[in-house]
């Protein structure tokens, strides 16, 4: 923002630590803060699964919980950022790659809506779900991923803001051309790139 | 979206700790009940300190009221809360939100369930619905840990006894008022079934306050028979609720 900005008579402030890893407007937190919009989902195993759809609106995959655990998962280390300015360092997950859940799926869709349990969605570029940056997670810190943080299973996409990340996702659809999702339709970003601070629709 | 400059009208304390700041934003467009607002504090260097607030008041012309929680260990809420003098310059941008709202041309029950500061959103809903004339009939349902942790008390009060259709209860975590008829507790079922709208009602539900009475409040909903669909919320974790 070129603006210029009003100085606060009396206002330091704390510069945060690590400021490289830092994305701007945010500050650094060692709590996991929950944000969600509804009343958490509590989605029983047995029942839990995971779609993936096309554009024209064929099922091209379905797992159960069973079949998705099986598939081959790695660890993942990384920061995360939401757009109510926290951030925070070096979370460990596990999760299985979009690559992997994508595999072998015939598309030519440049985006993609995830689709969780309670309704919530969001849509990213299927670009930012390739080339391992993004994952299915499901488990945090090295315990099951717990109901309130999203478990079962979340989409973790660490390189947008958290919003982007849904939690209880049950699937992606691929789409041909963008469409918001529950935060975007309410005003915030259609992309949602922390380093360039895009909160609210138009930043 | 972009900044404004506010300018500080005047600061009342509402309890030890809660402030309600009233600014003037010179062409302010109005707001929903339930949205909040980014303000900004910046230093002689340049840098800057951003934390979103809960709107307090009903929509009325330039002025808007926050009502902000100090933090002892904050970075934002002890300057907004003490050193900022009336007639001091503030960034703000907004309103944001357009989810966890409450407008007048809503005329279904609503039941409003609130943690500590919490409160600040579903205050400006009942503001709203008074100022609107609305007849749609609110609850609160208000948990504090003790009668002087209460926010709004006076007002809450007077709208209850003036204001047809609205019902105000509280609860208390950790010390009840001489003579209240229950031991200090965290909601549960019971509670909530005798102070909240049924879910054969089939009210708007709003829940707004720290994370794990969101989720237990939320949580009895569901039990209590509400739909998921009809329940929105709000939640502040240790950090994420401004400081």
């Amino acid at each position: 923002m070129s603006e210029e900005k009003i100085v606060s008579r009396g206002f330091t402030g704390r510069r945060a630590a690590h400021t490289e890893k830092l994305p701007p407007g945010q500050y650094v937190t060692p709590d996991f803060p929950v944000l969600s919009a509804t009343p958490t989902p509590h989605v029983p195993l047995d029942r839990w699964e995971f779609t993936v759809t096309t554009e024209d609106g064929t099922l091209a995959r379905r797992w159960n919980w069973e079949a998705f655990r099986a598939l081959p998962a790695v660890a993942i280390t990384t920061d995360i950022h939401c757009v109510t300015r926290w951030s925070k360092f070096d979370t460990v997950w596990e999760g299985v790659t979009i690559d992997t859940l994508l595999d072998g799926v015939q598309t030519s869709a440049q985006f993609v809506m995830a689709r969780s349990y309670g309704g919530y969605t969001t849509n990213l570029p299927l670009a930012d779900l390739r080339g391992g940056k993004a994952w299915v997670a499901f488990r945090y810190s090295d315990k099951d991923l717990e109901p309130e943080h999203g478990g079962p299973a979340r989409l973790l996409v660490p390189h947008l803001y958290f919003w982007k990340s849904a939690k209880w996702v049950t699937g992606l659809t691929l789409m041909a051309d963008d469409e918001p999702g529950f935060w975007e339709r309410l005003g915030y970003n259609m992309y949602g790139d922390p380093w360039r601070e895009q909160r609210y629709t138009g930043d | 979206m972009s900044w404004r400059v506010a300018t500080l009208v005047e600061r009342n304390r509402e309890t030890a700790t809660a402030h309600t700041l009233v600014l003037d934003v010179p062409d302010w467009a109005g707001h929903d009940a339930g949205q909040h607002v980014d303000v900004r504090l910046t230093a002689p260097d340049g840098y800057s300190a951003v934390r979103s607030y809960s709107i307090a008041n009903a929509a009325q012309g330039n002025r808007l009221e926050l009502t902000i929680e100090e933090l002892a260990d904050g970075e934002v809420s002890p300057y907004l809360s003490e050193e900022l003098t009336p007639g001091d310059p503030v960034e703000i941008r907004g309103p944001i939100g357009g989810w966890f709202i409450w407008r007048p041309a809503q005329t279904e029950p609503v039941q409003l369930i609130a943690g500590g500061s919490g409160i600040v959103p579903l205050m400006a809903m009942i503001r709203q619905r008074a100022s609107s004339g609305s007849a749609a009939v609110f609850r609160l349902l208000y948990s504090v840990r003790s009668p002087q942790s209460i926010i709004y008390e006076n007002e809450l009060a007077q709208r209850a006894r003036n204001e047809a259709g609205l019902g105000v209860m509280f609860a208390y975590t950790r010390s009840a008022p001489e003579g209240w008829p229950r031991a200090p507790q965290r909601i549960d079922a019971a509670l909530l079934g005798e102070t909240a709208f049924a879910a054969t009602i089939q009210p708007s539900c709003y829940v707004c306050g720290p994370t794990p009475f969101v989720e237990a409040a939320a949580n009895l909903l569901i039990a209590a028979g509400h739909d998921a669909d009809r329940i929105k919320t709000e939640r502040f974790g240790p950090s994420a609720g401004g400081s």
